[in-house]
Formats: C-alpha cells, sequence, structure tokens
C-alpha cells in the first residue's frame, strides 16, 4: 500500500499568542514549532502501524511551506517516512495547501491520503476534504479507527454522540484524530535514518487562494474568579441560578 | 440570488446545530436582501415548512430515504447542484461532524471561499468579512472572501435560535446524483443524552476525582441541569471515560453557558478547548489551580465534600 500523510507545522500548544504589524502577524519570537498533534500522533503513527504489519507499506509526507518546516518534516521522517516531499511556498489559505497536495497526489497513485483532523492553530479542518474534492475521492472525516477488508477500507468515525462504522472501496482520504493510534517518540535510530531519507523540494502550482486575512484579535480577558467559600456550595448554586442564570 | 442553508437531522429530527445554521443564515439574507432557502436531504418526522418559523422561505426538499445516511461526496454533489440552480452567493453549514466535511468539498468544487467555524455573522459592508476562531480558541481571525460565492460553517453555540412565525414553502427536489461506494454498516448512538459539541451546559471531571467510580458526581448535578457531561485528556487516556468526552486542544472544543469544572487543573491544553465558555465554574482544591485564572466562579475545596452538597443545592431548587 502507498500511503501520504500530510504534515503541518504548528506552534507548541503551549505558545503564547501574540500578534503584531497591526494584528495582521503571528509573533513567532520564542515559538517552540511541533508537527501539528493530529497529524502526527493519529496519522503518521496510523501509517507506521500499517507499515509495520506490511512490510511493502511505504509512507510519503507532504508539508507544504518555506525551508523554516524542514526540522518538522525530518522529524516526521525520523518517526517513520519513507520520504516527503515540501512544496516551497507560503500559504495564504487551506485552498491553496490542498490544491499543491492534490497536486503530488495526483502524480504519486497512492491508495491512502492521510490527514490530521485540524491543525491546532488554523483549526479549519478543511484541508483533506479539499483534496478529496480536487482528486474526485471519498473522504471520511474524524476517523477514530481503520482497518481492511479486501480492497475496501473499514473506517469508524466520530458522529454527533456516537460513531458509524462505513465500508468505502481505495483510494481514500483520511482525517485521523484520537483512537486512531497512540503518540510515539522517535528513537536514535530513526533520527539518524531520517538524515539521509529525500527529502524533495518541489516548486509550488500558480493557484490564487479563495480568502486572505484581514486581522487576528485577542478574546477579552475573563474579569476574574468569583470565589465562594467551600463550607457553602449552596451559595455557589444560588449565585448560578440568580446572578448568572444559567441554571 | 439566495442564502441556502445545509439542514442536518438525526432520528428524522432536525438538529440544533442546523437550526442555529438556518437562523444565521436568515439574519445573513436578511442583511443582504435576498431569500434564505434551507436544503434538507432525507426524510424527516415533522412537515418541512415549519423551519419557516427560523426564517427560511424555502425549503429545498430531497426526500429520498438513501440520504439519511451520510455520504458527503454524494452530499456535495447534490448542494452544489441546489445552489448553482438557485444562484446562490453564500452557502451556510453547521459547523457539525458532516457540516465539517461537506462544507470544504464543495468550496473546492464551486471555487468558494470558505470560512471554517464561524462565531459571528459576516460583515457585509467592506467586503465579506467573517470572523471564526483560530489558535485552538485563544483567538479570533477576520476572513475575507475574495470569491463570488462564500461558504460558511457555523460554530454551534455562538449564534442562538431565532423563532418567528413563518411557514416555508416546500419545494420537492429530485437530484440525478447517484448513489456513493460508501456502505454504512453500523452506526453507534448514545441515545437520550445531549451531544457534547452541541450541549449549553456541560459537566467535566478531571483526575481530581480519583477513579470512574465516582462519576455520579458528574453524572448526577449533569442529569439534574441538563447538561452533557466531559472529561480531561488524563481522563480519557486512562479509560475512565470514553474518548468522545474528551475536550481540549486535542480533544473536543466547546463553547457552552456553562462549563461546570471538577477536579481539572485548567492545563493550557485543556483551556484551549473550553475558554470561548460563557461561564466557567470551577471546583479544585488546590487554590493555585492554574484553572481560577479563567474561571468566573470557583470553590477552593475538596469536590468529594463539595459537590453532595451542590447537587442536594440543585436538586432542592430544581423541586422549588
Ligand atoms: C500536546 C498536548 C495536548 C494536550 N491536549 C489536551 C486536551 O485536549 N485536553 C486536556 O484536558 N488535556 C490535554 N493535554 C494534557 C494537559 O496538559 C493536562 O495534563 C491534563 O488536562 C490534566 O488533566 P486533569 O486536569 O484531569 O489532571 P491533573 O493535571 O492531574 O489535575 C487534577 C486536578 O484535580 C485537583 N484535585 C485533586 N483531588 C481533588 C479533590 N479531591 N477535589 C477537588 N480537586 C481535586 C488537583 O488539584 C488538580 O488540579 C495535552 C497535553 C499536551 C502536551
Amino acid at each position: 500500500m502507498k500511503i501520504l500523510v500530510c504534515i503541518s507545522r504548528t506552534p507548541d500548544t503551549t505558545a503564547k499568542i501574540a500578534f503584531g504589524d497591526n494584528n495582521t502577524k503571528f509573533v513567532t519570537d520564542g515559538v517552540q514549532w511541533i508537527i501539528n498533534p493530529y497529524d502526527e500522533w493519529y496519522a503518521l503513527v496510523r501509517a507506521i502501524m500499517l507499515k509495520e504489519r506490511d512490510a511493502s507499506t511505504t509512507i510519503h509526507l507532504i508539508t507544504v511551506g518555506g525551508a523554516d518546516v524542514e526540522p518538522i518534516i525530518r522529524k516526521a521522517l525520523a518517526l517513520g517516512g519513507d520520504e516527503a516531499f515540501r512544496v516551497d511556498m507560503e500559504p495564504m489559505d487551506s485552498y491553496q495547501v490542498a490544491v499543491q497536495i492534490a497536486q503530488i497526489a495526483r502524480e504519486g497513485q497512492y491508495d491512502l491520503i492521510l490527514t490530521g483532523k485540524e491543525t491546532i492553530d488554523s483549526n479549519g479542518s478543511a484541508v483533506g476534504a479539499m483534496v478529496a474534492e480536487l482528486l474526485d475521492m471519498d473522504m471520511v472525516s474524524l476517523a477514530t479507527a481503520l482497518e481492511f477488508e479486501g480492497s475496501s477500507a473499514i473506517v469508524t468515525r466520530e458522529i454527533e454522540g456516537g460513531e458509524e462504522v462505513a465500508e468505502i472501496p481505495l483510494p481514500l482520504v483520511i482525517s485521523c484524530q484520537k483512537g486512531m493510534a497512540e503518540a510515539r517518540i522517535p528513537n536514535m535510530r530513526g533520527i539518524m535514518a531520517a538524515r539521509t531519507k529525500p527529502l524533495k523540494v518541489v516548486p509550488p502550482v500558480e493557484v490564487a487562494p479563495l480568502t486572505g486575512l484581514v486581522s487576528y484579535t485577542l478574546p477579552p480577558a475573563r474579569s476574574g474568579v468569583r470565589l465562594v467559600p467551600a463550607d457553602q456550595p449552596e451559595e455557589l448554586v444560588r449565585l448560578l441560578h440568580e446572578e448568572a442564570r444559567i441554571i | 440570488m439566495s442564502v441556502i442553508i445545509f439542514t442536518e437531522h438525526s432520528n428524522g429530527e432536525i438538529r440544533k446545530s442546523s437550526r442555529e445554521a438556518l437562523s444565521y443564515g436568515s439574519a445573513l439574507a436578511g442583511r443582504m436582501g435576498v431569500s434564505a432557502e434551507a436544503v434538507l436531504l432525507g426524510t424527516v418526522s415533522q412537515d418541512p415548512s415549519s423551519l419557516g418559523i427560523h426564517g427560511v422561505s424555502v425549503v429545498h426538499h430531497c426526500a429520498d430515504e438513501t440520504l439519511n445516511t451520510a455520504d458527503t461526496r454524494r452530499y456535495t454533489s447534490i448542494m452544489a447542484e441546489i445552489a448553482t440552480a438557485c444562484g446562490s452567493t453564500v452557502v451556510i453549514f453547521p459547523h457539525s461532524m458532516n457540516g465539517k466535511a461537506v462544507a470544504p468539498r464543495l468550496s473546492a468544487r464551486l471555487k468558494a471561499g470558505y470560512v471554517s467555524g464561524a462565531t459571528r455573522l459576516p460583515d457585509v459592508e467592506k467586503g465579506f468579512v467573517v470572523r471564526r476562531n483560530v489558535f485552538s480558541g485563544k483567538a479570533f481571525m477576520d476572513v475575507l472572501v475574495q470569491t463570488p460565492v462564500s461558504i460558511i460553517s457555523v460554530n454551534p453555540n455562538s449564534f442562538g435560535i431565532l423563532e418567528g412565525e413563518g411557514i416555508a414553502e416546500v419545494r420537492p427536489y429530485h437530484t440525478s446524483v447517484g448513489a456513493g461506494r460508501v456502505v454504512v454498516r453500523e452506526t453507534k448512538k448514545v441515545t437520550g443524552q445531549v451531544p457534547l459539541g452541541e450541549a449549553e451546559l456541560v459537566v467535566s471531571g478531571g483526575r481530581g476525582l480519583k477513579g470512574p467510580e465516582h462519576w455520579g458526581l458528574v453524572e448526577d448535578l449533569a442529569g439534574l441541569i441538563g447538561a452533557a457531561t466531559a472529561c480531561s485528556r488524563a481522563v480519557a487516556d486512562a479509560h475512565w471515560r470514553p474518548h468522545h468526552e474528551h475536550v481540549g486542544q486535542t480533544g473536543l472544543a466547546i463553547a457552552p453557558n456553562l462549563y461546570f469544572a471538577i477536579g481539572i487543573s485548567g492545563a493550557i491544553q485543556h483551556l484551549a478547548g473550553v475558554n470561548r465558555s460563557k461561564v466557567i465554574v470551577v471546583v479544585n482544591k488546590d487554590p493555585e489551580a492554574p484553572f481560577f485564572k479563567a474561571a468566573d466562579y470557583g470553590i477552593v475545596g475538596d469536590a468529594f465534600e463539595v459537590m453532595p452538597r451542590v447537587i442536594d443545592a440543585v436538586r432542592k431548587l430544581r423541586k422549588g
């Protein structure tokens, strides 16, 4: 099986969120970068598990970004990819990213394209579905389990208040979340091997974004906590009923 | 010209997040001076004309039972067909599991700019600018749609449901889009519970509750006030609670009117999923727990002593 895993770089979950240039730029000073947790823990590790089960499986990674995202793609290679593509552009929206991925996917003829359910910085949940549409493929979003029967995938996905199991013939795009796999840590051998794995830098396909950034805003701070003494829990209930009027 | 709204149902009932999307779409159509029209795929138990109460004048109804199970590729084709036939300039989706899958597909199909998870109505004065959540609830981003057609998914619990008197005209719609390749084998649903993503009130427990056997404290309060239940990642990882209850940066992001957190430290990754809640209540025995900084009301105390009394007081309130 040939698997393409989409990898995105995001700020660490504890990064301070601040904006500059009239609130049009995320301030990256001091920010630690990580592989988007959904891409790493669920999509990539699931692909690695499939390869462990069937050694003929190959894992191809793709990221869309400038040269500064390379440490992230090397880390992904250290975890277990065979080769990686970096489409050399600073994308403006999800559509631009999807067009680049679809282009690489068209050339590579993959059986499975895996993404994380969303990135933790842009939270768009859009790229996987757009790629599927551009390739006229089926897609399962928010998948929590993946198995195979013959040439079909058996995918479990989250639905409101439960889950759904469906059978869908390959090729297929799947966005992955918790349940798909467990996080792993790259080992020394993987890190060494990653240095020599192919990382191909590919020029982007010309495509205009469909949306643009106007500005960022931080949410207003909360006014502060009102503490109720531990021996008067009834007072909390009264406040929620009479003051906040929510129960 | 029109605003069309993708309207979802579950077990024949229109979903709450879709009622919000209908209200949002109707309000937007009002601002733009165009009509608001619902698209309903599959069969429902009530008369679709009743969707008029949320402000839509027309319901395009494709009453085909095979559409009751979601095939997002097929849904996309039908939405594209209807949007084109109606000359729609805006297509609205609920930011639900299916909405999140169909809206971006439609965006790629129609080459129409997509705004995922809108938190308020678009500003149509200076182009078409829509506010959405980014950085896992830690910031907002205003997005300008640069294409003639816009696609928006509306975050649950951010707009509210508008109800009036109207009755919509129901237009039967027959699609030429055939069955897809997705075969649904099984649907497991926890019935009788409010889906977490749509819930207005949420009671949540963390590792401070010591073990799954103490979840009665969460469930009793939730049951009394009609809330959904949630948990921290540490709790889901320990398998004390199911994964779908895990909220936070790597779980579900929610924005209920009340988030009641018991024995949760309030780590930054947890806050990322809940900090858009309107009122946050924290019960934690550690006065230094970071959650108190993000809370509106709090009790520094032992949950095992505090919560039974909270539950009793709520029970009295409900009776009285
Ligand atoms: C990349 C990344 C992503 C993450 N994503 C998420 C996420 O999506 N969601 C999430 O929740 N976490 C997430 N985490 C984990 C997060 O950092 C915390 O570890 C986790 O939220 C802790 O869960 P907790 O508050 O239940 O447990 P703890 O941190 O163990 O806190 C338990 C709390 O209970 C209190 N307590 C103990 N006993 C009592 C008592 N008797 N009465 C009252 N209070 C008591 C303690 O004072 C303490 O504050 C993520 C971490 C990383 C690194």
